[in-house]
């Protein structure tokens, strides 16, 4: 019993996130104050809500790069909207944005689906084709604080039962996606799909309308996270989360959601994405400066990455050992 | 890639086919196809602006696509080979960073050389060694030390720029070996040369082909296939050295965000030459035309003055668009055919 706890990637990522926070907390002890922690989880919010969707993708084989871009253009999109249309009530806003968003992951899905075309490749070219669209649609222009209306930019920060809206959206992001994986097929075909695609088709699983629907929601999640970014930091302009794709991805293999399919929990990108939050809160505070960020995160991959593959190779017949590492 | 998506569809891989002659090989191949794209906006460019034609405007587009091009020849290498390295651009910012911390300490052209080269040869050293001793997946190893290394310079260098390279480092970007044909053109075509014997004229060129195709079938065979792709490894970190010093030198200064963005351009340069992503395929001339291509595209949309990031959503296109046609086209022989 405790040692199968032991080996689950879950607990020792717990554990991990527990003493970090304990180290911080012994030099700082007000980094742990509960509304300092409230405060660290809001700040992760968008990335933990990211992380869910691309964990859906990476669970069927695929991988998602263009979920910032997504973000940034649907945010871009949405101040735009709010520019033009000041009195468009919020809940038009919200489906406005999933909408767009789930459009821009429908594409992804197509592409992947329809053409066969490789996960990566799709992704990268748009990633730089949804950059590209928010210049083109902003002329380049930041849209700023004053020019947004006030219920636009208050939604994410209202408070209700000790957090803000944001904080209790990726909360029932997360409660969504735990049902969504364990309680309704489609969840449990994403499985499928990654684990073993020839096994999927042979009990009628259509790999490719999985993998499209994992981008539709990896899209439209990225969508809701774009309004709610916009609107929380009051402005939107072509750069927005550059480079957040990364640390998305980061979250999923940290959390030990593996790159090769088929294998990763709910509970353990949201520990990813929390890890990778309070890294981010923490540095400040213990007086690193911020340009350190990339380096830990990138560290921080490739630590997990290769903890991931150590504990957790397949333990078929070996006929010849180093076929396994050929693979 | 261990990523790459299917093993329930049919990969991109093709045997070679076996036609009559190289002529008739090549009347029907990428290649041409992509010679006359080339020629094509060629042609345009020269009507989009009457001084696109003067000898020393084409010598200067040439740095539009020579040092992404070097890189292009290794990575083309390594993707046949059914691996990627998503961490080149920050190669290129590492070492740019480690040559200028140099200069600051007052070394001279031929140590910064030194300098570029054993960084790039390093970080490598440090990708191959992840994904061959461990047997992890390049994508996501690279994915990490993309963020790694660029978090390095940004370590070093925060929001400051290094200066004050020395006066004859700026040969390498800047520098004319004959009349108008830059150092820079040469060093490309010379590599290309070179990749071009490693990949189609020996054994280790062979290998890499294998690997790409059946990595346990050319285990079996008696390749050693963890040492050829550390020597990928290795030599797409070489070329991104050498790219960084072209880049530096051409620029005259290192900052944190040099060279953002152009794995992307990498891997489209390969990708657009007739690469299989897939792995398994490809060939070094047509990275080549591939690199003359979008080196005239993007000097082209210089010409007509359209900003750097819509050139970018063209780049995005033209990415998954040269990948969707050959399928789009046997789809439709195949419904032709039914």
């Amino acid at each position: 019993m405790i040692r199968s706890l032991m080996k689950s990637r879950e607990m020792i990522l717990a554990a991990a996130i527990l003493l970090l926070t304990a180290a911080i907390a012994y030099r700082f002890p007000a980094f742990v104050a509960p509304s300092n922690l409230a405060r660290v989880f809001n700040d992760t919010a968008p990335l933990i809500i990211l992380a869910l969707g691309q964990m859906a993708v990476i669970l069927t084989r695929c991988i998602d790069l263009s979920v910032a871009a997504n973000l940034a253009l649907t945010g871009m999109v949405v101040a735009m909207l709010n520019v033009a249309m000041p009195g468009l009530p919020i809940p038009v806003v919200l489906v406005v944005a999933i909408g767009l968003g789930a459009l821009m992951g429908l594409a992804n899905g197509l592409l992947v689906w329809k053409l066969d075309i490789p996960p990566i490749v799709v992704t990268l070219g748009t990633m730089t084709i949804y950059r590209g669209i928010i210049f083109v649609i902003s002329g380049g222009e930041w849209i700023n604080a004053h020019e947004m209306s006030d219920t636009f930019k208050a939604f994410p920060r209202q408070v209700g039962l000790g957090l803000p809206v944001l904080s209790w959206i990726a909360i029932l992001v997360v409660a969504g996606f735990a049902v969504l994986v364990s309680r309704t097929a489609l969840g449990r075909a994403f499985y499928a799909v990654g684990g073993n695609p020839h096994a999927a088709v042979y009990t009628g699983i259509n790999v490719g309308f999985t993998q499209c629907a994992a981008y539709v929601f990896s899209g439209a999640l990225a969508g809701l996270a774009g309004y709610l970014w916009v609107a929380r930091y009051a402005v939107a302009y072509v750069d927005i989360a550059a480079g957040f794709e990364l640390e998305v991805v980061a979250a999923c293999v940290i959390g030990g959601i593996s790159i090769a399919g088929g294998v990763g929990s709910v509970g353990g990108a949201l520990l990813g994405a929390l890890f990778l939050g309070i890294v981010k809160n923490a540095l400040p505070v213990v007086n690193i400066s911020p340009f350190w960020q990339l380096a830990i995160s990138g560290s921080a991959i490739i630590i997990a990455v290769a903890f991931n593959a150590t504990s957790s190779r397949a333990k078929g017949r070996v006929i010849l050992k180093k076929a396994e590492h050929a693979l | 890639m261990s990523l790459a998506s299917t093993d329930t569809k049919a990969t991109g891989r093709q045997l070679p086919d076996r036609l009559k002659t190289p002529l008739h090989r090549f009347l029907i191949s990428w290649e041409l196809l992509l010679l006359c794209v080339a020629v094509a906006v060629f042609i345009l460019n020269s009507f989009a602006s009457p001084y696109f034609l003067d000898p020393w405007n084409l010598s200067d587009a040439t740095f539009n696509f020579t040092e992404k091009a070097m890189i292009a020849f290794a990575m083309a290498l390594l993707i046949i080979s059914g691996e990627i390295d998503l961490s080149v651009a920050s190669i290129i910012a590492l070492t740019s960073t480690a040559m200028g911390f140099a200069v600051q300490m007052g070394a001279d052209t031929p140590l910064l050389v030194l300098i570029g080269l054993c960084v790039g040869l390093a970080c490598g050293a440090f990708n191959g060694l992840l994904v061959t001793g461990f047997g992890l997946p390049s994508i996501v190893v690279t994915i990490g030390t993309m963020s790694l290394f660029r978090g390095i310079s940004y370590i070093v260098l925060g929001d400051k720029a290094y200066t004050g390279y020395p006066s004859n480092f700026a040969f390498f970007g800047q520098g004319y070996v004959w009349w108008v044909i830059s150092f820079e053109f040469v060093l490309f075509a010379l590599l290309a040369v070179l990749f071009a014997v490693i990949l189609h004229r020996t054994n280790f060129g062979r290998a890499v082909f294998v690997i790409g195709n059946n990595p346990v079938g050319a285990l079996f065979s008696g390749i050693q296939v963890a040492r050829v792709k550390f020597t990928l490894f290795l030599l797409t970190g070489v070329m991104s050295g050498v790219a960084a010093i072209c880049l530096t030198s051409r620029l005259g200064a290192t900052r944190p965000s040099i060279a953002f963005g152009w794995e992307l351009e990498v891997v489209t340069m390969v990708v657009l030459g007739g690469v299989s992503i897939l792995g398994g395929s490809g060939s070094i001339p047509g990275v080549v035309i591939a690199a003359f291509v979008m080196g005239m595209v993007t000097f082209g949309f210089g010409l007509l003055n359209v900003p750097g990031i819509v050139m970018s959503i063209f780049i995005g296109l033209l990415l998954i668009a040269v990948i969707a046609l050959p399928r789009v086209a046997r789809q439709l022989l195949a419904r032709r055919k039914a």
